[in-house]
């Protein structure tokens, strides 16, 4: 039921010619798009494409020094939004275009509360008749954008709430003047998966409630098979495909789009049992919607159809699932299951007669808090409450979970890095509980770590070489520099990347370079068991894919255990056999990867199952919701 | 929020004596024997014991240390070993001095800053806000005794409008108060100024860039109107920072002003008091100035608080 | 497997930044140069020559204008003002210089200390600079003044000493923000010495911060040597400086401005420079540490 405020006829955008330059580059040529009333179209691209270009230049918040020409037309506006000025373009922003960013934690003012930051733009647009009713009306916004207690959210502060609940109230402040186009600009990116999930639904559900045209922007293919109805494919400032959502995923014309699809469709493989790059993208086949009812499992189906309703059920209502960042966990008590209550190990391996290269026992890790008072004990986080599990030699082992669940604290303590509070840990043979700095040399000899960032996990100043073979210079080790500089190029090699990247700094090199920079660093001294700390999830699909497969051939030569620490379900149940599924501090599942994907128990795995992005799954739900 | 402010407190507390220790040891025990300072080589042995008596610089130091800093919380700070005057009437008298000529040029200052500051931030494409940049960058340069120098050139001996120097207390005429201090603190003030432009002018652009000034253009709101209403809360905070560093700064600044212009303020009193090799007097003036950085340091945290929400519920 | 033929955007290229004007000379770095390199040049030519002695005093021609003999005019002991401008400047390079190397020498590391151990080490360092931050420099150097008597050396020692916690504290910080970094974790993750840390991974990323706070610090230390020549604490006649010319022409302000303005300017301008510089390091350097692009 549109509830359109300006009756006009012809479409609700319309956008000719766009293109966008700085006085030496261009950044995007040529954008034509038109957009009816209550249409949900996507923009994909990768970084780089242009796209957040694209729709700051709709908004007509271009940077300085960054100019736009062409034209672009909203339904109920004369005048054209390129050339408008700045004071038209106020009346229309907010009011009847509006936009939600990316990054919630930054994009509200910290020093004001919510209410008043929601309440404003209905003052700045007199579409409320006074502070009273704009106060009222945005205590509505806040309780129709589904935040438990509206009337109290409205006078906490930014950062007393969590990434969620800020997006959420960054949704109610683009719908407040019931505009006519919402623009999102990769809007559940920076979110836990649980939480990506309820805020797409609550998009989807409010824009489809009001009618109102969504132009949603993003890198994640999956993100928008179920939200948007056409899809538009950006490439270096280039719109290289546009279709309707099925057409593009299942009949993609543009050999980069085809190659986007091969690299995200996670249950693809090529005949080697590799998954699809940009590279061996001619020899995908995009699945039909056959193929793909036919390889999502009904259960998973189910899941996706109905997580959001079950999830509300469960908690009575979205966003209480979300902790606001600081206050310690609150849903142990809820969890049915506890495999590991200081009882014997969780068994997820098949060989369970060999000696297991890791062991963790009861590990138990705290935190002291700040004091917030006087008298009372200064608070504890309980990163780890008592987990315990064993990993054999050569096993693929997973480890998933949502920021908060201490997959982190976990990875730490098995790295020697941080020491338990209790429990034991045990890396092939040797203790970390206890260990001083010097009995921790043989350990780390035996375990390495791939970091999240490639940005962040090489230092800027050093060459590659120095970074590659910084671990033969661990203590008790010489190496002269012939053998260095050979071992540096042999490993260069192993990761495919040329020999002369070892004269080279980390900033010459691409994200997904850089990440088999870190690889290569990993291995060099040869360790036995690979920890990979959310190795692509910083990364753009289409390396995401290259990088999940080196990772996987390397795994094989150099017989490696690999723990594989993920918040994404949809890569750790490609790459690995076995998975404990964490949630505040606590395993609250594991098993065979197939076993927990397609048959979870647990409450909590079923939702993120549930939650989980797969290009498939995604299409499985929109083909289902389609047909109902 | 108790907690942190207890926590700042028992710091001060902390800092303080540590200072009075530093202070007390620096000040006493290298130089030689005061009463000997105080009289002259020539003196006879009698005179040197009958005057370290009356000093009592002949107990040992750690019981001089305990008399002189208790009686600082009292504000008693002993008599001078040189004038034989109780330091503690002299020091409240210059105390009000160069509280006034601070705080009023620190006020001055931070009216010229802030709007300057803003539009040198808003307009830091055009002219004009290079024009003020590069105005405040030479301010910065400008020591205050040489901008003291050079306003008393101009305005006292070439134009002839204001006094040179000196000093009248407000209760005794008003209107010649004012006139004596215009200088001084014009002094003070444009020095101090031109460094407070450069750090509004930086926390400003700071904030221009941040996301939720995006967020206020998205809405609709104009971008001055944005910046008025999200930007210079948020860009208070670092300026509130500098601005209490800066009258630390200001406070011992004034010190080489208040020589220019002839002010009888702690400044002069400190600067006497070296010159007489008066120990006493200085330890005790330094640890006045002291105390004053450490209370606006006090101060500054508590207005964080009140500024910053996200400091109210922290430790 | 094929080269990493990684699609995506050139390297360090991001959506939607506008890159700063950036790589090119900033005009704020070139001119903060210039002036600094001039100074530096003036105080080398005075080891080797300058027009007239500049200390001594020639009775007969005091308080001259501006002339082809005596560039800068005399004071009103007939010493020669450009002779004194540049040999001053040699007094005011050396206060830099040491004041500034006490500063760093000591400062740096007790920073990188703090930020790298953390826990008691970090509480005492931090407290120490927190008490003498409560000395500004000036006034450290008053009381070593009162103390040890007035001398260049005294002045150096106590505006260094005084510039200590702001080293501390700018190296702390960038020590810390380093020690997050998820290199430091692949180095601790595999058993790199602290000390190797501080000295692969810590001093290189805080290097550039640590110049800027050198040039600023620099800035700093020649206003507050001026400032104690000028109240007659800093360096004793008859060497020229900077602070004490100004001082001693007070008294001709009504008659012979050109005295004060001399050495004002040169005192204005050296600190300008010193300030150009660090500005235009600071923004080669990205202080966020982040920034390689």
């Amino acid at each position: 039921m549109p509830i359109s405020k300006k009756p006009t006829t012809g479409p609700l955008l319309q956008v000719t010619g766009l293109n966008i330059a700085t006085k030496d580059r261009s950044l995007v040529r040529d954008f034509n798009l038109t957009m009816d009333r209550g249409e949900r179209v996507g923009l994909i691209g990768e970084s780089g494409s242009g796209k957040s270009m694209t729709t700051t230049a709709l908004m007509g918040l271009l940077p300085p020094g960054v100019n736009a020409t062409g034209s672009v037309r909203l339904a109920g506006r004369d005048e054209d939004l390129v050339t408008a000025s700045d004071r038209q373009m106020c009346r229309i922003r907010g009011n009847d275009m509006t936009m939600v960013f990316q990054e919630p934690l930054t994009a509200l003012n910290p020093l004001m509360k919510v209410g008043p930051q929601v309440a404003e733009v209905m003052l700045k647009h007199k579409t409320v008749s006074g502070r009273r009713e704009a106060r009222d009306k945005a205590v509505q916004l806040l309780a129709s954008v589904k935040l438990p207690d509206p009337a109290e959210a409205a006078k906490a502060y930014p950062h007393q709430l969590s990434g969620g609940q800020r997006q959420r109230v960054m949704l109610a402040m683009a719908l407040a003047n019931d505009p006519e186009l919402l623009l999102c600009d990769e809007p559940t990116t920076a979110l836990d998966v649980t939480v990506q999930r309820q805020v797409l639904d609550l998009i989807l559900e409010s824009v489809q409630l009001r009618g109102t045209g969504l132009l949603f922007i993003t890198h994640d293919l999956s993100v928008v098979a179920n939200v948007c109805d056409r899809v538009l494919v950006m490439n270096r400032g280039i719109v290289v495909e546009e279709g309707s959502t099925e057409e593009v995923f299942t009949r993609p014309q543009h050999p980069y789009t085809r190659g986007l699809l091969a690299a995200s469709d996670l249950d693809a493989s090529d005949e080697n049992g590799r998954l699809f790059t940009v590279a061996s993208a001619a020899a995908y086949v995009p699945p039909s919607i056959q193929d793909v009812l036919s390889t999502v499992p009904p259960s998973v189906l189910r899941l996706k159809t109905s997580a959001s309703a079950a999830e509300e059920s469960r908690t009575g209502g979205a966003g209480v699932d979300e902790r606001p960042p600081s206050s310690g966990r609150r849903h142990g008590s809820e969890l049915d299951v506890q495999p590991n209550d200081g009882g014997p190990a969780v068994s997820t391996g098949q060989e369970a007669a060999t000696e297991p290269i890791i062991s963790v026992n009861n590990l138990v890790r705290t935190y002291e808090r700040g004091r917030t008072s006087l008298f009372k004990k200064p608070g504890e986080v309980n990163a780890l409450r008592g987990i315990s599990f064993d990993v054999h030699a050569g096993q693929r082992f997973g480890v998933v979970g949502e920021s908060g669940s201490g997959k982190s604290t976990l990875l730490r303590i098995l790295a020697g890095l941080d020491q338990p509070s209790a429990g034991s840990v045990r890396v092939a043979g040797n203790e970390v509980a206890g260990a001083r700095e010097s009995q921790l040399i043989e350990l780390r000899r035996e375990l390495q770590i791939v970091f999240q960032d490639p940005m962040g996990s090489l230092n800027p100043r050093m060459r590659v070489e120095d970074i590659i073979a910084e671990p033969l210079l661990a203590p008790g080790k010489r190496v002269n520099n012939a053998l260095q500089r050979r071992q540096v190029r042999e490993m260069l090699a192993a990761v495919d990347l040329p020999a002369d990247s070892a004269e080279r700094f980390p900033h010459q090199f691409s994200g997904g370079q850089r990440q088999r920079i870190s690889i290569a660093r990993a291995l060099i001294c040869r360790p036995r068991v690979l920890v990979a700390d959310e190795p692509v999830s910083a990364l753009d699909v289409s390396v995401r894919a290259q990088v999940l497969n080196l990772l996987s051939d390397l795994v094989d030569q150099y017989q490696l255990t690999l723990v594989f620490v993920s918040h994404d379900l949809g890569v750790v149940r490609h790459i690995c056999d076995n998975v404990v599924v964490m949630r505040s501090g606590e395993i609250v599942e594991s098993g065979s990867t197939e076993q927990i994907y397609e048959r979870p128990q647990h409450e909590y795995t079923r939702t993120l199952v549930g939650a989980t992005m797969s290009l498939r799954a995604e299409m499985a739900a929109r083909e289902a919701a389609l047909q109902h | 929020m108790v907690v942190r402010l207890l926590v700042n407190l028992s710091r001060f507390i902390v800092t303080f004596f540590a200072a009075t220790v530093a202070v007390f040891l620096l000040m006493r025990a290298i130089p030689g024997d005061p009463a000997q300072i105080a009289l002259g080589v020539n003196a006879s042995p009698e005179l040197l014991e009958e005057t370290r008596r009356q000093l009592g610089t002949d107990r040992p130091l750690p019981v001089q240390y305990v008399d002189w800093v208790t009686g600082l919380p009292q504000g008693n700070f002993g008599v001078s070993f040189v004038t034989r005057q109780d330091i503690s009437p002299m020091i409240a008298d210059r105390v009000q001095v160069s509280l006034i000529l601070v705080m009023l040029s620190m006020v001055v200052a931070l009216l010229i800053a802030i709007p300057f500051g803003t539009l040198a931030a808003v307009r830091h494409r055009q002219p004009s806000g290079v024009l003020i940049s590069a105005m405040s960058q030479l301010g910065v340069a400008i020591p205050g005794f040489l901008a003291g120098i050079l306003l008393v050139v101009v305005f006292a001996v070439g134009l002839g409008w204001l006094p040179s120097n000196g000093w009248t207390p407000p209760g005794e005429d008003f209107g010649d108060f004012l006139r004596r201090l215009v200088l001084p603190v014009a002094a003070l003030a444009s020095v101090q100024g031109a460094i407070l432009t450069r750090y509004v002018r930086s926390a400003v652009l700071e904030v221009m860039s941040e996301d939720y000034l995006r967020t206020a253009r998205a809405k609709g709101l104009g971008p001055l109107e944005a910046l008025v209403r999200h930007g210079l809360r948020n860009a208070s905070i670092p300026v509130l920072t500098v601005t209490s560093v800066q009258l630390a700064a200001l406070i011992v600044g004034a010190v080489v002003v208040e020589r220019v212009f002839v002010i009888p303020g702690l400044g002069s009193m400190l600067l006497d008091a070296v010159g007489n090799r008066d120990m006493l007097t200085v330890q005790s003036v330094v640890m006045v100035l002291v105390a004053i950085t450490l209370i606006i340091n006090l101060v500054v945290d508590l207005l964080y608080t009140v500024l910053d929400p996200r400091i109210r519920k922290k430790a | 497997m094929s080269q990493s033929t990684d699609i995506a955007s050139p390297p360090g290229e991001p959506d939607a930044v506008v890159r700063r004007p950036l790589r090119r000379l900033s005009a704020t770095l070139a001119v903060g140069t210039t002036i600094v390199v001039i100074v530096v040049l003036a105080a080398l030519i005075s080891l080797f020559w300058t027009p007239y002695d500049p200390v001594k005093a020639f009775p007969a021609e005091r308080l001259q204008g501006s002339s082809a003999l005596h560039l800068m005019g005399t004071d009103k002991f007939g010493r020669d003002v450009f002779s004194g401008i540049l040999y001053g400047a040699r007094i005011t390079l050396m206060v830099g210089l040491i004041s500034v190397g006490i500063a760093v020498v000591v400062g740096t590391p007790l920073g990188i200390l703090a930020g790298m151990r953390g826990g008691a080490t970090e509480e005492i360092t931090m407290r120490g600079a927190d008490i003498l931050l409560a000395f500004p420099a000036l006034l450290l150097a008053i009381m070593f003044g009162a103390v040890f008597g007035a001398s260049t050396t005294t002045a150096m020692v106590a505006i260094g000493i005084g510039s200590i916690p702001g080293f501390a504290r700018v190296a702390r910080s960038g020590t810390l923000q380093v020690m997050s970094t998820e290199y430091v974790l692949a180095a601790r993750a595999s058993s790199q010495s602290a000390f190797r840390i501080a000295r692969r991974h810590v001093l290189p990323n805080i290097a550039g911060m640590v110049v800027v706070q050198c040039s600023v610090t620099f800035a700093l230390a020649v206003l507050a040597e001026a400032a104690l020549s000028f109240l007659g604490l800093g360096t004793p006649p008859p060497v020229p400086s900077w602070g004490r010319m100004l001082q001693e022409s007070q008294q001709f302000l009504g008659t012979f401005p050109m005295l004060v303005v001399w050495p004002g300017a040169a005192i204005a301008v050296a600190v300008l420079g010193f300030n150009l510089l660090g500005d235009g390091l600071r923004d080669r350097f990205d202080p966020k540490l982040n920034g390689e692009r």
